[in-house]
């Protein structure tokens, strides 16, 4: 099983899907924030897994998820310091209740 | 003592039963982070999903990923998130209602989306797969890292995009020193009664 490609893909696939059950879904911003990471860390799995078993692509794939992995940590910082930015107007973390910009 | 190359009476590599109990802890751990009522048992079990995945990692022979995402997520962006989480904490507690009422939709696009990925992986003939998992070597990663000059713009690209996270991070986080006129109503709310709880307290 841990010499499949397909093991590791389905297992990137279920992980895709619950990171994206959790962004739509979730009503604060920071779970939705922890569900991109975990749709991240899927993509980037599936990269390794077609890096293990293609050789051609071994140590790009590495290097691939090395840089999603950097641009990762970037989005987050950026993305949590607006969720605190917002939090320090409307006093809640719930997306639902920012509202005004519809207005 | 050693250890027989396949579990016994099961007669499975030692590596199937590793990667099962790995999968395993990380779907259950990366199901609480979305389905957790309490935000921060959610990001504590985020921590948990990340360091399974960092062993999945080891056990597909990328050491050196696995190396980075105990770095990275579980030293650097889960201590960076629970701390957002608690800046961000309600005196009330957990929110009542932790999803939103159309979290049905959510639900059966992520269930489409995962059937379909799932499906278009199994059916896929992949020509240039091997058989065998290869093992990536540390040192062959640095060399293409440092010569490959494709590899060495995106390293300066990141380099830069780091910079720039951290200083617009700042920036947006940080506290303005004067009230600003155009501020919306609940926070020149509360700084207009400031003073005139001051003067009752006179």
């Amino acid at each position: 099983m841990s010499q499949s490609l397909e093991a590791y893909l389905v297992l990137s696939a279920l992980l895709f899907a619950i990171g994206t059950f959790g962004f739509l879904a979730r009503r604060n911003a920071i779970a939705m924030l922890m569900s991109i990471e975990l749709m991240l860390n899927a993509v980037n799995l599936a990269a390794i897994a077609f890096g293990a078993f293609t050789p051609q692509l071994q140590t790009h794939a590495a290097l691939i998820a090395l840089l999603v992995m950097a641009v990762a940590a970037a989005e987050a910082t950026v993305g949590l310091a607006i969720v605190i930015a917002i939090y320090r107007n409307r006093r809640t973390p719930l997306v639902d209740e920012y509202a005004s910009m519809r207005e | 003592m050693a250890l027989p190359p396949t579990i016994p009476f099961l007669n499975w590599p030692w590596d199937d039963l590793l990667f099962l109990i790995l999968a395993g802890l990380m779907l259950a751990a990366a199901v609480f982070v979305v389905i957790g009522r309490d935000i921060v048992r959610s990001g504590i079990s985020m921590m948990f999903a990340f360091a399974a995945l960092a062993g999945i990692y080891v056990l597909a022979g990328a050491v050196i990923v696995a190396a980075a995402q105990v770095l990275i997520y579980i030293g650097a962006i889960s201590v960076l998130i629970l701390f957002a989480i608690m800046l961000t904490q309600t005196k009330s507690g957990p929110a009542q209602l932790v999803f939103h009422r159309q979290a049905w939709a959510g639900a059966l696009a992520a269930v489409g989306l995962g059937l379909l990925l799932i499906v278009s992986f199994i059916n896929t003939q992949w020509p240039l797969r091997v058989e065998q998992r290869l093992w990536s070597a540390t040192d062959e990663v640095a060399l293409l890292l440092f010569n490959d000059s494709l590899y060495v713009f995106a390293l300066q690209v990141v380099a830069v995009l780091l910079t720039a996270a951290v200083i617009g991070a700042v920036f947006l986080a940080k506290r303005e020193e004067a009230p600003d006129p155009g501020e919306p109503a609940p926070v020149t709310l509360q700084r207009l009664r400031r003073p005139a709880d001051a003067s009752a307290a006179d």
